[in-house]
Order: C-alpha cells, then sequence, then structure tokens
C-alpha cells in the first residue's frame, strides 16, 4: 500500500468544487467582512487618521486603527521560531513598510467594506528610509545563526591559501531578487468567538505555532485557541505563520460579537507576506587541472527586516554537496525597511543551488570536462564539512541515470554551437541536494466497533497529498482497506505536531502514525476478541533528539537536464523539455511525489527565467504586485518536464526510510535552465532572472 | 433550465436580477458593485468558483456563462440578467464527477486545489471553442478547417489559469485524455 499511486483521497471533493477553504466556511452563520486599509508610505509616522467618512459609510460596523486597536503583546524575539511569536496589529503610529495596515473596516457586505477603506483619510510624516538593497550592502552584519538554527558561517582547512593556489578558478558574483510565494489562495482568516473560545478559519501549515501566535498576541489562553485549517490553497512556506488578517480579524470580531472574515488583497500579499530574500553571492571554486576542487567559498549577503531577523540558509547546501579541502561558507545581512523575510518554498537552498551550481557550469566550461563528469569527480565519500557517513547518498546515480534518460550524450560540447530553425538551442544539466529534517509530531488514531480507523492530527495538507499517504500507512498498518481509513486533521485541537513545513511534514506524520498503528494493534490484541472503542497515540522526536541524525549526513538528491531553445533575433527564451532525477528514501505515494517534484522543478524555471518582484526605490513598494506584472509561469511556458524517482529506503532517516522532497525539485532547477541558456547562446546571465533584455546584446551575429 | 427559485437578497442590495445557476433560477437582490464571483461564493455559497486575484490575472474564478468561460470576477452579476450560469459545483458531484473531473482525479491534475475549479471549467469551455473551430496562438494554419487539440494547443489554452502548484503537464493530461476518448 505505502508507495502505490493512489489518487488522492480528497480529490473528489476539491474538484467538485466542494472542499472548504478558509473564506468559505459557513457553519458560523453570516460573517462581517473585513477589508484592510495599508500604508502608502514605507517608513514615518501617522500624524492625522480620519476615519469619520469612513464609519457614515453604508453598512460599516467598526473602523479599527491605532487608536482604537486593543494592545497585544510585543513580540518576543528570543523565540527562535518568528510564527511562534506574537504578531500584534495596528499597535502604534509607526509605519515599517510599505502597505503596513493602518485600518481594518468592517461592513456588512464585502463591497461596503472595500468601499469604505477608501474613505480612510490618513495623513503622514514619512521619514527617509532604506529601500535599496544594492547600495547598502556594505552595511551588512552576521546574525548569530540563520534558518533553522544552522550555524552563520563554516571553515574547513584554509580557504584563502587553497583558493589562491589553484589552477583553475571561478570567481563571479549572483544576485537573485525578491521572490515571492503567491500560493493560489490569498491569506484569509474568519474569526468566530463563543465566550472566551476563540475559533479561527485560517489557511495555515503549522497549527501549533500559529496558535500560539494568536494567544501570544491576544493575551489568551492557549487552550482557549482554536484553529481549522482542513484545505490549504497552496502555501510554499508563507503560510507557516499567520499574518494580519488572522489577528486582525480576531480583533474585530470580539469587537463586533460576530463572526468576520478577512482577506488579502493580491496586492497586499505582495506587502504584507514576506518575500524571499534578494541575495548577492559571491561564488569562489578552486580546482586542479583534473576537475578536482581544491576550494569552495560561498558568501551571501541578503536583506532583512531590522527587527524581525531572517536568514535563509543560502550557503547551507554547499557545506555538503562537494568535496574539497578548503572551504568558506558566510551568510551576511542587510537591514532594509521592508516587510519581515519569510520562507519560501526551499529558503536558501534555491538561491544558493542556482549561484553554486552556475558556477560549478562555469567550472566545467573552463576546464573542459563534460558538467556532469566534474560533478561526478567532487563526489565527496563522507560530509566533507561535519565528517560524519553520508546516510543514503545518491548523487551520482541520480547524475548517471538522468545523462542517460535525456540523452546528454547528444549535448552541443560547445556554447552557440546548435541551431533549429530560428532558435539557438542548449543543453544544462545541474545537482539538487537538500537536508533533511524530522520534527517532533503527534498522531492519534481510533477504531471504533465499525471497523472504522479514524486518524487524527493537527498536521495539514496544503496540497502536498498530506490525506492521501496518511490512509496509506495507516491501511498499511492496520491491514484495512483504504475505504475504512478516515483522516481528520487541520484542527488545533488535535494532537500536535510540527506542520508542514521544511519538507518534513509527510515523514513526521507518517513515522508517528505508523507507531499509532503499532501501539493499537497492541492493543487489539490484548482487547481479547472484546471489540469496542479503541485508541492510541504514535509519536515522533525531533531531529535534536535521534541519535541517527548526528551520526549521519541525511540528504535528498537528484539532478535536472533541461534543454532551451532562444530567439536568434529577439533573444525569447523558451524551455523545450526538462528531466529531473531524484533520490528521495522511499516515496510514500509514486503519483503525489512526481507532482510535487515537477512543481517544484517548476519553480525552478521560473526563478531562472520569470520571477522577480521589482522595488519601487524610493517606498519600498513593489510596483510589480499582481499576477499579471509578477510573472509566474503558465501552462505554456511549461512543455515536456518529467520527474523520475529511483527506488530507495533511507533506514538511517527513519523506520519508513522516507524523507522529504517537496522542495527537492526546485533546488537546482533553475541553474540547469540557466546553464542551458548559457550552453545555447554563449552568454552566462549572472543577475537572475534570465529575461531576454540580458541575453541579446551577447547573442551571436547571425550569418549573413 | 430552472428546476426551482431561490430568492437571495444582500444587505447592501440594490438591484434586482434573475439568473440561472446550474439548472435553478435564482431571484438575487444585490448591490451593483457585486461581482459575479462575489455572488456566487457570498450569496449563493457556491465557493467551488475561487477568487485567486480579483483581476482577471489567475483564472482561479472561472465559470460557464451561457457555455462561454470567462472570469467571473471581472463582471459584475448585474450583467447577467437570464443568463445560464454553470459553477464547478454544476459540472458533477463528488460521488458523481464529470469525466473531466474523473481525469483529473486519475493524473493528479492538481495539488492545493484552489485553481482547478477554474481549469476544470476553463477546459470545458476551452474543449467547446476548440470544436467550434476557434484558433488559438499556437495555431500552425489558422486557415485551415477544424482543431486538432495538440499538446501545444491544449497548453496554449490552457494559459489563462494559473497553477501555482504547478500541476500542468498533469493538467495537459488530463484535459488529452477527454480529447482522446479515454474513459475512466
Amino acid at each position: 500500500m505505502i508507495g502505490q499511486a493512489l489518487n488522492r483521497v480528497d480529490g473528489p471533493l476539491k474538484v467538485g468544487g466542494r472542499a472548504a477553504y478558509a473564506y468559505e466556511h459557513w457553519e458560523a452563520g453570516q460573517p462581517l467582512y473585513g477589508f484592510i486599509a495599508g500604508a502608502t508610505i514605507g517608513k514615518g509616522r501617522i500624524t492625522k487618521i480620519d476615519i469619520a467618512r469612513a464609519e457614515r459609510s453604508p453598512g460599516v460596523r467598526l473602523v479599527l486603527t491605532h487608536r482604537n486597536a486593543p494592545e497585544q503583546n510585543a513580540p518576543d524575539f528570543s523565540i527562535t521560531s518568528q510564527y511562534s511569536r506574537a504578531f500584534p496589529v495596528l499597535n502604534g503610529p509607526e509605519i515599517h513598510y510599505y502597505g503596513e495596515p493602518v485600518a481594518l473596516v468592517v461592513a456588512e457586505t464585502f463591497e461596503q467594506a472595500r468601499a469604505a477603506a477608501r474613505l480612510v483619510d490618513v495623513e503622514y510624516a514619512a521619514e527617509a528610509g532604506h529601500y535599496d538593497f544594492a547600495a547598502r550592502q556594505n552595511n551588512a552584519y552576521a546574525p548569530k545563526k540563520v534558518n533553522a538554527g544552522l550555524p552563520t558561517d563554516s571553515a574547513v582547512g584554509d580557504f584563502d591559501a587553497g583558493f589562491a593556489g589553484a589552477a583553475v578558478k571561478v570567481d563571479q558574483r549572483y544576485s537573485t531578487p525578491y521572490y515571492f510565494s503567491q500560493a493560489m489562495e490569498p491569506h484569509a482568516a474568519m474569526a468566530v468567538w463563543n465566550g472566551d473560545d476563540l475559533t479561527i478559519y485560517v489557511t495555515d501549515q503549522i497549527l501549533a505555532e500559529g496558535r500560539t501566535c494568536v494567544a501570544s498576541t491576544l493575551r489568551i489562553d492557549l487552550q482557549r485557541v482554536h484553529l481549522i485549517s482542513p484545505y490549504i490553497g497552496g502555501g510554499f512556506g508563507s503560510k507557516l505563520g499567520l499574518h494580519h488578517e488572522a489577528i486582525l480579524a480576531a480583533l474585530a470580531a470580539r469587537e463586533v460579537k460576530q463572526p468576520v472574515k478577512v482577506a488579502m488583497t493580491r496586492q497586499q500579499i505582495f506587502h504584507l507576506v514576506g518575500p524571499r530574500p534578494t541575495t548577492s553571492q559571491r561564488v569562489r571554486l578552486g580546482a586542479g587541472k583534473d576537475g578536482r576542487l581544491v576550494a569552495i567559498g560561498h558568501d551571501v549577503t541578503m536583506y532583512t527586516n531590522p527587527e524581525w531577523e531572517y536568514a535563509e540558509q543560502t550557503a547551507a547546501t554547499t557545506r555538503s554537496l562537494y568535496a574539497a579541502p578548503n572551504r568558506l561558507t558566510r551568510h551576511r545581512l542587510t537591514p532594509l525597511d521592508r516587510q519581515r523575510g519569510e520562507d519560501v518554498r526551499a529558503p536558501g537552498e534555491a538561491p544558493g543551488l542556482l549561484a553554486v551550481e552556475s558556477a560549478m557550469d562555469e567550472l566545467a566550461y573552463a576546464l573542459g570536462i563534460d558538467p556532469v563528469e566534474l560533478r561526478i569527480r567532487n563526489e565527496p565519500a563522507r560530509d566533507p564539512e561535519r565528517d560524519v557517513p553520508f546516510s543514503d547518498r545518491r548523487l551520482v546515480e541520480c547524475l548517471r541515470e538522468g545523462a542517460r534518460r535525456f540523452g546528454w550524450e547528444e549535448r552541443p560540447v560547445s556554447p552557440a554551437s546548435r541551431r533549429d530553425g530560428r532558435w539557438l538551442v542548449g543543453y544544462g544539466m545541474a545537482a539538487a541536494i537538500r537536508m533533511h529534517f524530522q520534527g517532533t509530531a503527534k498522531v492519534r488514531v481510533r477504531i471504533g466497533r465499525d471497523g472504522i480507523a479514524v486518524v487524527q492530527s493537527d498536521m495539514t495538507d496544503l496540497g502536498t497529498g498530506t490525506y492521501t499517504i496518511l490512509t496509506q500507512v495507516a491501511a498499511d498498518a492496520l491491514g484495512l482497506p483504504i475505504e475504512r481509513v478516515r483522516i481528520e486533521i487541520g484542527k488545533s485541537d488535535f494532537p500536535e505536531s510540527s506542520g508542514s513545513g521544511g519538507s518534513w511534514g509527510a515523514a513526521n506524520s507518517s513515522i508517528a502514525l505508523h507507531r499509532a498503528c503499532k501501539a493499537l494493534r497492541e492493543k487489539i490484541e490484548h482487547s481479547a476478541g472484546e471489540p469496542g472503542d479503541l485508541e492510541a497515540e504514535g509519536e515522533v522526536a525531533g531531529m535534536w533528539k535521534e541519535p541517527a541524525y548526528q551520526a549521519y549526513s541525511i540528504h535528498t538528491y537528484g539532478a535536472h537536464f533541461a534543454e532551451v531553445g532562444v530567439d536568434a533575433d529577439t533573444a525569447e527564451i523558451r524551455l523545450r523539455r526538462m528531466l529531473g532525477v531524484f533520490a528521495v528514501g522511499r516515496a510514500l505515494n509514486a503519483k503525489t511525489t512526481r507532482s510535487q517534484l515537477i512543481g517544484g522543478m517548476t519553480w525552478g524555471v521560473s526563478a531562472a527565467l520569470h520571477e522577480e518582484a521589482v522595488v519601487d526605490t524610493r517606498t519600498g513598494a513593489f510596483v510589480n504586485r499582481d499576477l499579471a506584472e509578477y510573472l509566474v509561469p503558465v501552462n505554456a511556458d511549461i512543455p515536456d518536464l518529467d520527474a523520475i524517482v529511483l527506488d530507495g529506503f533511507d533506514d538511517k532517516a527513519n523506520v519508513l526510510g522516507a524523507k522529504g522532497l517537496g522542495e527537492l525539485g526546485i533546488c537546482g532547477a533553475g541553474a540547469a535552465v540557466a546553464n542551458a541558456v548559457f550552453n545555447a547562446t554563449g552568454v552566462r546571465v549572472r543577475d537572475f532572472p534570465i529575461t531576454l533584455d540580458k541575453v541579446l546584446p551577447g547573442l551571436p551575429l547571425a550569418e549573413a | 433550465m430552472a428546476v426551482s427559485s431561490n430568492d437571495v437578497k444582500m444587505k447592501s442590495a440594490g438591484i434586482g436580477i434573475a439568473l440561472t445557476v446550474n439548472g435553478r433560477a435564482h431571484r438575487l437582490e444585490l448591490d451593483p458593485r457585486t461581482s459575479l464571483l462575489d455572488a456566487l461564493r457570498e450569496l449563493l455559497h457556491l465557493t467551488g468558483a475561487k477568487k485567486g486575484c480579483d483581476h482577471g490575472q489567475c483564472g482561479a474564478c472561472t465559470v460557464l456563462v451561457n457555455g462561454r468561460r470567462i472570469n467571473s470576477c471581472l463582471t459584475l452579476a448585474v450583467m447577467h440578467e437570464d443568463d445560464d450560469i454553470v459553477t464547478i459545483e454544476g459540472l458533477g458531484k463528488p460521488e458523481a464527477l464529470h469525466p473531466l473531473q474523473a481525469a483529473f482525479v486519475e493524473r493528479d491534475a492538481f495539488q492545493c486545489g484552489y485553481c482547478t475549479p477554474g481549469q476544470i471549467c476553463s477546459a470545458i469551455g476551452m474543449l467547446a471553442e476548440a470544436r467550434a473551430g476557434w484558433p488559438s496562438h499556437a495555431t500552425v494554419d489558422v486557415a485551415a478547417e477544424g482543431t486538432t487539440l495538440t499538446g501545444a494547443e491544449i497548453r496554449e489554452r490552457m494559459s489563462g489559469n494559473i497553477c501555482r502548484c504547478a500541476a500542468y503537464p498533469n493538467i495537459v493530461a488530463a484535459i488529452r485524455d477527454i480529447v482522446e476518448g479515454v474513459h475512466r
């Protein structure tokens, strides 16, 4: 049962339009509608706020501003996870970033709330802010840790001496823009008070953290907060935490004594939800003439909000990917006056590998070595910085299998050497690597007299397939047909997990469920044929308490191969085909696994070619704040793209042999595309995304 | 075809209209500013049509109006007097899916499911356009009779519907199953 290509068990509800997302619950009755009014400056303070016209507007029931908003707790920055901290809104006249809410207008209809929000009259004293990353890079500092508690810097051997003495060197700077998750479902919440109990229908990947955030912000007992999030319309990290919508809805609903729902507009998401930090990266690779690396250096600078420090682990995978005796990685932060940075799918790994795997391609051309072969020559026997064995490293297999399936030997060896009509054709490849994390999780399973097993956890499914894989795990462990398994997740009152994030949700919840089922079977055996309701709980500990995670380097791997066409006259870039081959331990469901991986690969394509949020350096506003101007891939951009998963089982990772894969697909994918663009044109663009204006000036002149 | 009638009045009502949604006649009293999407979602509680951008940029709100696909966020409800509207809920029920809905499940043509109702409604509208011989940007010979729905044609014609989970290859496979008459 585990591993089979079972169709999504929630599929019929979703294709039937019957799965209820956060803004779509009616069981609490007709709600009022809240609409956010945001600041039109990037830094400064409100000097006057006149809500009289808004209050008189038809249907308006409440206008909440910093002057009448209840006092809330300030965030405790000593709490490591930013999503567990208090998140106060409307808590003063100061404006910290463009678009920060200055008012919530609550009315009987959405139309009334939206219209009245425009009548809130705000005057500001604007201050000079810092919005321009490129201009502020010299003001960077070293954070104490980076995301996931990883070290800020690492050093092995003597990088400077090793690099100086290398026969062949690459020393290049790469930059990546602000990227956004932009899940299809906007951030939304509906708050319902019942006495002192607060129920919020939310769209939230980690309910336990969301609940802590709400309780802390509103100064109420954790047990009084109930979050409900059965279906999530995509998250990709942007819903690891709650935002203004949830806190505003809760505050307003308490005031008006009626349910209130609030959704961000698509434009608001660009200013109220954190972007992946823009980065500037310097990659230095030193190698012998045989291609063996003697020195690897990866220096990263990215922006951070001044208060809510956030550092992606951009150079973390560089510490494990290739062998080299001399190594150096560093992360630095430049404070800017914009919203906090937040996790976006494969935080750090995605932009980091964009740079490092581009640099490896540059090294391959400098050496005249096949890029696949260069990577194989630098395969380490042990984790090169931690000096521990790998649990299940299969990068070389992925490279060889991918090369074979893709037809890599047919590639144009020299850049700009192949034409197909008006198209310059190029092949590119890159390696994929991502750390596997394990977090705490509890899952309960109960079996009744009807023979139906009910699984309960506060785990979530944001399209990842949780409902389906948990069905498979329970059916497998209990020996039941899938029709006799019911999965109940997405409620904070259920046993606590670490939710969905960091690609750890599937393994965490599956292991805990597997153990719960095992315990339940023992109870059934001991119940001596007396039928009745029986239940059991299963648990998994965090990786910091698991000896295997100290003893082994546990990662997932892959190899991407891409073919692009670049228009010889206009430099228009089109992906022609792409293949990824991955080693993820044991895949829990062949169908949803492939979907996750092709989805991630597509994100890599657009990180290389499309996505970029552009800053107005006068105010910090993102000028292209909608889905027509912030370009995400559409169907026509993704012609022939597939993912292959090698059969596997990582017995060091956990009892099921499964590892996370929701983020692996994006890791390295963009670099494969970028390297294909170079192979097609001979133009190396290091400032992502690779748009035609950056390629066009360097295109080879057409033959007369 | 109306099977029964249902009156719904909005709090900020102003204008009354009559229309048919999924075969059921409705008389709505509503704010003239209400989009067709918000009328479906907030008045009729037909939340299958999704609000992804409210600007006609993502396609999640796609429904069929008199058989043609439109972005329901870009049109006001009051413009649809006497129109016949079909939403995802009218195509099939979870226990009795439309063949295209079943193909989406079989091909795993979605992940989070939020764009899915729009994708499916859009595909049904698109198939009708192709049957009627409408060319697209991907059509090699726009003067030729009939339309062959190649992969490139399907991808082009479905590019008004964003899927951020990026199930695109699977969406194309599901639609091809219908085009090629693969019944599941």
